[in-house]
């Protein structure tokens, strides 16, 4: 078991990784691929760089020095998060982890498709969240807006509650699942449609189909997906933390650009910093 | 005001002939997020005392009601004022968030 895990590879998570590190906490940072800093082409309004500094350079100078000083930075996508209490299980597609704290800093990701009636549908057949809504369509016939490994995680947990599931992808390639309940279709959606509630999908060549629920799962989870099935608390999904970067649950902290704010290295710094040492002090406190 | 369980027996007694507005929170055991929403609730019932009404439905044991309103997704969050549902908030809130609903 870890003492801590961080998901996120970006100055956020590697800041606090050096913290928690260097404070002989066990650390493993779990990344995926793309951040926003390796987004950014020129970096001049931060700290220590005289001719400023491409992000994407950045990024793996900050990757190498955390590796550096022993902490394990793996690239591995995080597709489903656990809080059992006394313990966090972190599940990747290629296996799982254990921390007993853990540190989101996944960057400004929002995962919400642009697709017509997404939000009318909230909450009436439209979820975020298999663990919370997977049983309201028990043996119902459901749809996955998604392609990735995230989509697949997701529909891995519905799939012995459902009667059958759709993955919609939406135009992208279709993931790899095989199971008999489970179709692919890769059309582009137009809209979702229904009364009061959610009843099909109608794709943009006219066609429909016929489905009770639709989760929602495109692209690769971020911390707003994460906070949903874990219990966190979001504004406008960006994670509510306080000064010492504590979530409303025991244990996870937060920091970088998915706490909101001002969107720059400095801040997600500085957040990672404060993350990392107040990580360092629950795990002594709470003598784990 | 105490967080009041509302069943399907007592909901018109308390909810529809309620007189001032009643918050309710609809939740399952089962359900994680759910237990981050409950303190959220028994805070907002301490701090509004009389002026409204603060209650919880277990949508397990009281599954008409919950078809009723149409929970789709847990936690929910009903306002009604005058028996009517005013606001629905799907997903966990914060306080801010739910109080501001009273207005
Ligand atoms: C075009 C552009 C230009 C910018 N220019 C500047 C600038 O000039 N100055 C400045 O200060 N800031 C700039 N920024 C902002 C800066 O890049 C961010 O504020 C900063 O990178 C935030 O750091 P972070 O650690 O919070 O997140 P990020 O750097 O976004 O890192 C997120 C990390 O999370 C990982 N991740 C996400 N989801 C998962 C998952 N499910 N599993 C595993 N890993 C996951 C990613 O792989 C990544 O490692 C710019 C941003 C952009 C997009």
């Amino acid at each position: 078991m870890y003492d801590v895990i961080i998901i996120g590879a970006g100055p956020a998570g590697i800041t606090a990784s050096l913290y928690t590190q260097r404070g002989n906490l066990k650390t493993l940072v779990l990344y995926n691929e793309k951040s926003g800093l390796e987004k950014a082409e020129h970096i001049e309004n931060y700290y220590g760089f005289e001719n400023g500094i491409s992000g994407e350079a950045l990024y793996k100078i900050g990757i190498e020095q955390a590796k550096n000083i022993g902490v394990d930075v793996i690239k591995e996508e995080v597709t489903k998060v656990e809080n059992n209490i006394d313990y966090f299980k972190i599940v990747t597609p290629r296996g799982e982890y254990t921390s007993k704290v853990l540190i989101l800093s996944t960057g400004n990701k929002k995962n919400k498709p642009k697709i017509k009636g997404i939000e009318k549908f909230e909450g009436k057949g439209v979820s975020y969240c298999t663990i919370c809504d997977g049983f309201f369509f028990r043996n119902r016939s459901i749809s996955v807006i998604g392609s990735g490994n995230y989509a697949v995680s997701e529909t891995n947990e519905l799939i012995n509650i459902a009667n059958d599931i759709t993955i919609l992808t939406n135009g992208e390639k279709a993931p790899e699942i095989r199971a008999d309940n489970v179709n692919i279709d890769t059309k582009k959606i137009e809209e979702i449609i229904g009364e009061n509630k959610v009843e099909g999908v109608k794709f943009k060549d006219g066609t429909e189909i016929q489905t009770d629920g639709i989760f929602i799962a495109q692209g690769v989870a971020g911390s707003a997906d994460f906070a949903k099935k874990l219990g966190i608390i979001t504004n406008k999904d960006n994670i509510v933390v306080n000064a010492n970067m504590e979530t409303n649950v025991k244990g996870i902290f937060a920091c970088g650009d998915c706490t909101g704010g001002l969107l720059q290295v400095s801040k997600a710094v500085y957040e990672g910093a404060k993350a990392g040492l107040e990580a360092i002090k629950y795990i002594r406190k709470n003598n784990k | 005001m105490a967080v009041l369980k509302i069943t399907q027996e007592n909901f018109e007694e308390e909810v529809s002939k309620s007189n001032i507005p009643v918050i309710i929170d609809f939740y399952a055991d089962w359900c994680g997020p759910c237990k981050m929403m409950s303190p959220i609730i028994d805070n907002i019932a301490e701090e509004l005392g009389e002026s409204v009404k603060v209650g919880k439905v277990n949508i397990d044991d009281n599954k008409n009601l919950a078809m009723q309103f149409g929970i789709m997704s847990i936690p929910t969050v009903i306002i009604f004022k005058e028996g009517k549902a005013e606001k629905t908030f799907v997903g966990l809130r914060d306080k801010e968030e739910i109080l501001n609903g009273l207005k």
